[in-house]
């Protein structure tokens, strides 16, 4: 999927962009953006040591622990494939409340950190789990309880008047994000393989 | 009354990160007896390591949607689409932010801010923009990045599922805005 997205974006560009006159400018947003990508994983560097610091605080005091366990009924139903008392689901009732918070400078670092607990648990490394989609899903149709401090900025004494239309189609697209992977991950286009047979004497020396 | 809740919503919002930032510590020092600074070493080590090895799948995704963007591909798009929409009750207007929402952040702030400056804050359009801009994420960003900085290659049914999500997500802020504030 992400092969033919990615390669599509850079076919329309170029080829539009000879159509409309513009393939100077197409050129100069290709140099442009890779530069501006460094510039901002450099960026991210420290607000992510930040917050993985911190992060790290609140795991060795079990803060982490006591708040997953909270809503631990909620994240077994989302996320079954992973074990309740795993790490990971702690990374992402951190993720998702930090986004909650509209804290998203928080919310990657705890993000990023949940991806790679998830990892773990995933036999096939170059294959997203079940788990990793739904909660890319979530996180990207966020519930989202504080405007964003740049739509504040622009909309002023009217932000207030958007606040619940906002958080009611949050809640929209998130349930639609929740729905769409559940119906999907059974489809066959995007089913895991089933795990190869192996022979039982392997799956002794396995032990 | 939704106006007080907003205000103060946003006013608690300037407290969160000072209060994370000494609580936590807090908590850990004076309940846990953990070693605070220490610990907090050990786990910013991790911040460079991820940010660097998310960089070749930022440049992949940045780069494409730069070119996509540049190219006015968006622009033909929208001429052709805008029929339908209005047919629907969608308005042309939004379809830009809308469409470009899941590409680019900045992109779609920067078609909010022109909505805001061409009609006003307080008309349908903006608030409609400004609603879509609160209520998604750039799903296109945050699929590449978080894969990205695991080594995940096949997505699966991410990006089907992350846009429609967007497209649900934009179709209800046209829905609600309209209901609720015209």
């Amino acid at each position: 999927m992400m092969n033919y997205i990615w390669f599509g974006m850079m076919l329309i560009g170029v080829v539009v962009g000879i159509f409309t006159g513009r393939i100077e400018a197409v050129t100069q947003a290709a140099i442009d953006m890779a530069k501006v990508s460094v510039e901002i994983a450099i960026g991210l560097i420290g607000i992510m040591a930040l917050w993985l610091g911190v992060m790290k605080i609140a795991e060795e005091s079990g803060l982490i622990s006591l708040i997953a366990r909270g809503l631990r009924p909620i994240m077994v139903r989302l996320f079954p494939d992973v074990p309740a008392d795993h790490p990971a689901m702690g990374s992402i009732v951190l993720n998702m409340s930090a986004n909650m918070l509209g804290l998203g400078n928080a919310a990657t670092p705890l993000g990023l950190k949940a991806m790679e607990e998830l990892q773990e648990l995933n036999p096939d490394k170059k294959t997203a789990t079940n788990a990793m989609v739904m909660f890319l899903a979530i996180n990207t149709s966020s519930v989202q309880f504080i405007l964003p401090a740049t739509v504040v900025a622009l909309m002023g004494g009217v932000s207030s008047q958007i606040f619940i239309p906002t958080i009611l189609a949050t809640t929209c697209s998130t349930v639609a994000a929740i729905v769409a992977v559940k119906f999907l991950e059974k489809r066959k286009r995007f089913q895991l393989e089933e795990p190869v047979e192996t022979d039982p004497r392997d799956g002794v020396s396995d032990d | 009354m939704i106006e007080s809740i907003t205000l103060a919503l946003n006013e608690i919002a300037k407290y969160i990160i000072p209060v994370l930032l000494v609580g936590i510590p807090l908590y850990a020092l004076s309940v846990k007896k953990v070693k605070v600074y220490e610990v907090f070493v050990v786990g910013a080590k991790d911040g460079f390591t991820i940010a660097i090895r998310i960089i070749p799948y930022l440049v992949a995704i940045l780069v494409a949607v730069g070119m996509f963007r540049a190219s006015g591909a968006l622009e033909l798009l929208l001429q052709a689409l805008a029929p339908v929409l209005t047919f629907f009750g969608f308005p042309p207007e939004n379809l830009p932010l809308a469409l470009m929402r899941p590409l680019s952040g900045s992109g779609s702030l920067g078609l909010l801010t022109d909505l805001v400056n061409e009609h006003g804050a307080d008309s349908m359009y903006a608030k409609i923009g400004a609603t879509m801009f609160g209520s998604s994420e750039t799903t296109f960003y945050v699929i590449a990045v978080y894969f990205g900085s695991v080594g995940v290659m096949r997505s699966r049914h991410a990006i089907p599922a992350g846009l429609f999500a967007d497209f649900v997500g934009a179709i209800a802020a046209v829905f609600f805005c309209k209901l609720l504030l015209f």
